[in-house]
């Protein structure tokens, strides 16, 4: 449970016990109920239009939003998961294959958290190895082949610091990724739908459009990890996270990212449909945009659109 | 191990460019890895490599320059200025101020240097990092000097080579650093698209978000003996796996042996490796610059036609060295012209 969410909670409590309560007087239990649901939406609305950075941070790594798997359960049809790098082995942190969205034929990827113990130590908690990122490298290679256009959908707290990972050449799967991204000849259309982590976010992130889920979190470092560096304590994650501008907003108005996506009042973790119908149609806006682009100009708006990050103005 | 380029040219370009004298004169300093102790000038005059052990010390990023193009001469290019502070980032101090303050200490104005000249008389720009400005780490200033220097090596049809000395992104940029990696892998790639040569010199330290964007898309990767290259750091991988990493893990030495860099180069070769390399590629004739010139007159040498002898280099676990590999490479080259 969310700390800051408890008023809520607790409100929420005492409505299902009110309505499980069997009294003559159902008419006044059912205005009671609609009034104090009534009172849980305002407080709803009333926490999250002031959550701080790291209360943020908190909402964005909540096991109930929806994740990877359920994007691709209600919003492709036909999905088709493709595995393996072709090199060395599959990553199931990474999970990519092609499907239809609208009816029109995508190239889909992103990071999968899972959902319980077992689901996430198969997924390895959503941080991929070189193997994931040279798959993400061979759809992409892939899309341009087909002109698919690729939907990438990040979640992930980084790219996986093993042993076997760098060994590998974590570094380099990172880099081609990237490239990969950067060289596609189709539409590439990215969402943060949680933990934008690092390296291993933006390995599948530079991409024509980037959005942000309202409640997601996108950083260099994880606030942990800044605090224990710069604070020398990770007790200073909340000064980090307000420090490193890593909420959507901030990172719209740094002209990182193109636009944010609403999440349901109360956060993305109260209505994973509702979630994914809203990301649904932004990719849908999106898409339709970017469709009749020719792949020269695709590539020129993408590296412009990147080679300005930075930039004096 | 001693070798020729180290004892005889060094000493005399060394005291052509004047570095000497800026070296305090009976000062002795501990070798960190073998611990013995070895005389600074002595140091300065081997590029600071370890007599005893051939360990490679940090270098000043001047000094490196000096040793990278030919006779030490290079011209440096003003770097773009950028945005400072643009997230008004406060630690526990604040990071106007800590730029302020390494500014002074430095007299740079970030963590890279542009600087073009000759290697090998193929005409080359470098963007090499200074580690001494915020350990090297990449924020949209050093993205800016990474894109002027490729743009400059397209304009003067130069070969691109970074010099990564970084323990990553900036984090007092936050995300903007983090988009510094699509950007300057753009950037070289317009080198690559010129069908001009992008090399990658992977020095102490290469890891994060630099080893994981432009650091690792070189044609070539040549790595200084012993430089930490990786993308996460070593205490954060021990306690994430709760195992014993090896002992050479993310070392150069490694890497090779890993398939992720082409050779790894003392620094008394570097010149004239990068020379060779880059007058292969840009199928130029092995130029007839100093130390170029210096190589034919080696007795130790058993190369009869010229070409540099790169015996110390390791490149890879076959025992045949870079120079016979890159003899192999040559005279296909020159079968191929006269077709
Ligand atoms: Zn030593």
């Amino acid at each position: 449970m969310l700390e800051f969410e408890k008023p809520v909670i607790e409100l929420e409590a005492k409505i299902a016990e009110l309505r499980h309560m069997s009294s003559d007087d159902e008419i006044n239990i059912a205005d009671e109920v609609s009034r104090m649901q009534a009172k849980a939406g305002r407080l709803l609305s009333q926490i999250y239009a002031k959550l701080t950075p790291a209360q943020i941070v908190q909402v964005a790594r909540h096991q109930d939003r929806p994740h990877f798997s359920d994007y691709i359960e209600h919003m492709i049809d036909d999905f088709t998961p493709l595995a393996g790098d072709r090199l060395f082995g599959e990553d199931n942190a990474l999970i990519g294959g092609i499907g239809r969205f609208k009816g029109q034929s995508v190239v889909i990827m992103g990071q999968e958290k899972g959902n319980d113990t077992e689901s996430r130590i198969k997924h390895n908690f959503g941080m991929a190895r070189p193997e994931g990122y040279r798959k993400a490298q061979r759809l992409m290679e892939m899309a341009s082949q087909f002109q698919i256009p690729v939907i990438s959908l990040v979640d992930t707290a980084g790219a996986y610091p093993g042993l076997g990972a760098e060994e590998r050449g974590q570094s380099e799967a990172i880099a081609r990724s990237i490239e990969s991204c950067l060289k596609l000849e189709v539409p590439m259309l990215s969402v943060v739908i949680g933990e934008g982590g690092s390296g291993g976010a933006i390995a599948i992130a530079a991409a024509d459009r980037i959005y942000m889920l309202e409640n997601s979190i996108y950083s260099v470092i994880s606030p942990e990890g800044c605090a224990s560096i710069l604070w020398r304590s990770a007790d200073y994650a909340k000064d980090a996270a307000t420090a490193l501008k890593l909420t959507a907003k901030d990172m719209l108005e740094n002209g990182l990212i193109d636009d944010i996506i609403k999440e349901p009042l109360g956060g993305a973790h109260r209505n994973k449909l509702e979630t994914i119908s809203l990301v649904s149609s932004k990719l849908e806006k999106g898409l339709k945009q970017l469709t009749p682009w020719k792949s020269e100009k695709l590539i020129a708006a993408r590296e412009e659109k990147f080679l300005k990050m930075g930039r004096a103005a | 191990m001693n070798n020729w380029l180290n004892n005889f040219i060094r000493p005399k370009i060394r005291s052509l460019v004047g570095t000497q004298k800026d070296v305090p004169e009976n000062l002795w300093d501990k070798c960190p890895s073998c611990d013995n102790m070895v005389f600074n000038r002595e140091l300065a005059d081997n590029n600071y490599v370890c007599h005893h052990c051939d360990y490679h010390m940090t270098i000043s990023a001047e000094d490196r320059l000096a040793l990278m193009f030919d006779g030490g001469k290079y011209t440096r290019h003003k770097n773009k200025s950028v945005p400072a502070d643009p997230l008004k980032f406060k630690d526990r101090k604040k990071y106007v101020d800590r730029l302020k303050e390494t500014r002074a200490k430095t007299a740079e104005d970030d963590a890279i240097i542009i600087a073009s000249g000759k290697i090998g008389g193929n005409p080359v720009v470098v963007a090499l990092f200074n580690f001494k400005f915020m350990g090297g780490s990449m924020g949209a200033a050093v993205g800016e000097g990474i894109v002027t220097g490729a743009e400059i090596a397209v304009k003067t049809k130069s070969a691109f080579i970074t010099v990564p000395a970084s323990g990553g992104a900036r984090m007092q940029e936050g995300a903007i650093s983090l988009m510094q990696m699509p950007r300057t892998i753009i950037a070289v790639n317009r080198v690559k698209k010129a069908r001009l040569p992008y090399l990658v010199l992977l020095t102490n330290p290469t890891t994060g978000g630099v080893s994981a964007s432009f650091a690792m898309v070189g044609d070539v990767h040549i790595a200084e003996p012993g430089a930490t290259i990786g993308f996460a750091g070593k205490r954060v991988i021990q306690e994430t796996i709760r195992e014993e990493l090896p002992e050479d893990f993310q070392t150069a030495e490694y890497l090779l042996e890993h398939g992720m860099v082409d050779m790894v180069v003392p620094r008394s070769e570097l010149n004239a490796v990068i020379g060779q390399t880059l007058s292969l590629l840009m199928q130029t004739k092995l130029s007839d610059n100093p130390k170029g010139k210096k190589s034919k007159d080696n007795k130790k040498s058993d190369s009869s036609k010229g070409a540099i002898t790169v015996a110390s280099v390791s490149a890879g676990g076959e025992k045949m060295s870079a120079a016979d590999a890159v003899n192999q490479d040559s005279a296909a080259a020159s079968v191929k012209k006269t077709a």
